[in-house]
């Protein structure tokens, strides 16, 4: 099953649709709760990423009996230094986006430890793919 | 603990999905950095924070949290309500802050996530 979603440039007041989507879906195919939780925290993180550090951009979802496969692709900025970016507590969020209650630096580090496999390509003024799989079994 | 003994306790108003009965609370976690909320596993888990806005509640959903209590007197307008009710969480407003109703939960028996 395919499926893709726009992240919205600016709108952190509908953040999160994707993740919510693809939760009821895996729901509904029986996945396991744990599974499930490693999967929606992962994407929320990455979706969230795409609009306090990107302009938006979209997310395509592929699962199958063994497997999800997310991959958020933007048009951003990128990141300069990925190694600082991975590190727990690093951030360049701005005050707008600290007030909402992002930015405490972790959503990478989350990233990393709920997905099986991570790669994370960036571009300077180019943008950001960050692909995330989470096997089943 | 129940949900409706958490309210009484901080003086708060339950609001968003309805309270359930039969969910028994035993853990708190306190903060208003919602990446810190997903670091963890929620089961079992009050939410306390002053943070109110759908950011709150989309990071619940993801969290799996049921009952989250707003503090700081501060108020939900109608779309998180809303989104609330459609994810089944029950909300408590309280007007005390952070470090009082986390004390009073404390002193209850509720036990820090860690
Ligand atoms: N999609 C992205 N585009 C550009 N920079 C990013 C992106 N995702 C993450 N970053 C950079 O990596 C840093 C760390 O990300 P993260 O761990 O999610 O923490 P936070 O989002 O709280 O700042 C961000 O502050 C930002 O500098
Ligand atoms: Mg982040």
């Amino acid at each position: 099953m395919h499926y893709t979603f726009e992240i919205e440039r600016g709108n952190f007041t509908d953040a999160g649709q994707a993740s919510s989507s693809v939760k009821r879906t895996l729901k509904q195919l029986g996945v396991a709760p744990a599974n499930i939780k490693r999967t929606v925290v992962a994407l929320f993180e990455a979706e969230i990423n795409a609009i306090a550090h990107a302009y938006g951009g979209t997310i395509d979802v592929d699962i199958d009996d063994q497997k999800i496969v997310m991959v958020v692709a933007d048009q951003g900025p990128g990141i300069p230094n990925l190694d600082l970016a991975m590190q727990e507590g690093w951030s360049t969020a701005s005050a707008e986006v600290r007030e909402m209650g992002y930015g405490a630096g972790m959503g990478l580090p989350n990233i990393k430890k709920n997905t099986d496999d991570l790669k994370i390509e960036s571009t300077v003024g180019v943008g950001t793919t960050v692909t995330m799989t989470v096997f089943f079994a | 603990m129940t949900i409706k003994e958490i309210a009484r306790l901080v003086e708060g108003e339950i609001v968003g999905a309805p309270a359930d009965d039969t969910y028994d609370v035993e853990k708190a976690f306190a903060s208003d950095l919602m990446s810190d909320v997903l670091r963890f596993s929620m089961d079992e888990t009050v939410l306390i924070t002053g943070l109110c806005n759908n950011q709150t509640m989309r990071t619940s959903e993801m969290a799996d949290l049921r009952v989250v209590v707003i503090g700081r007197d501060k108020q939900p307008d109608e779309d998180m309500l809303e989104l609330a009710e459609d994810l089944d969480i029950t909300l408590i407003k309280s007007k005390f802050s952070i470090f009082k109703i986390s004390g009073i939960l404390y002193e209850a028996g509720i036990k820090p996530l860690y």
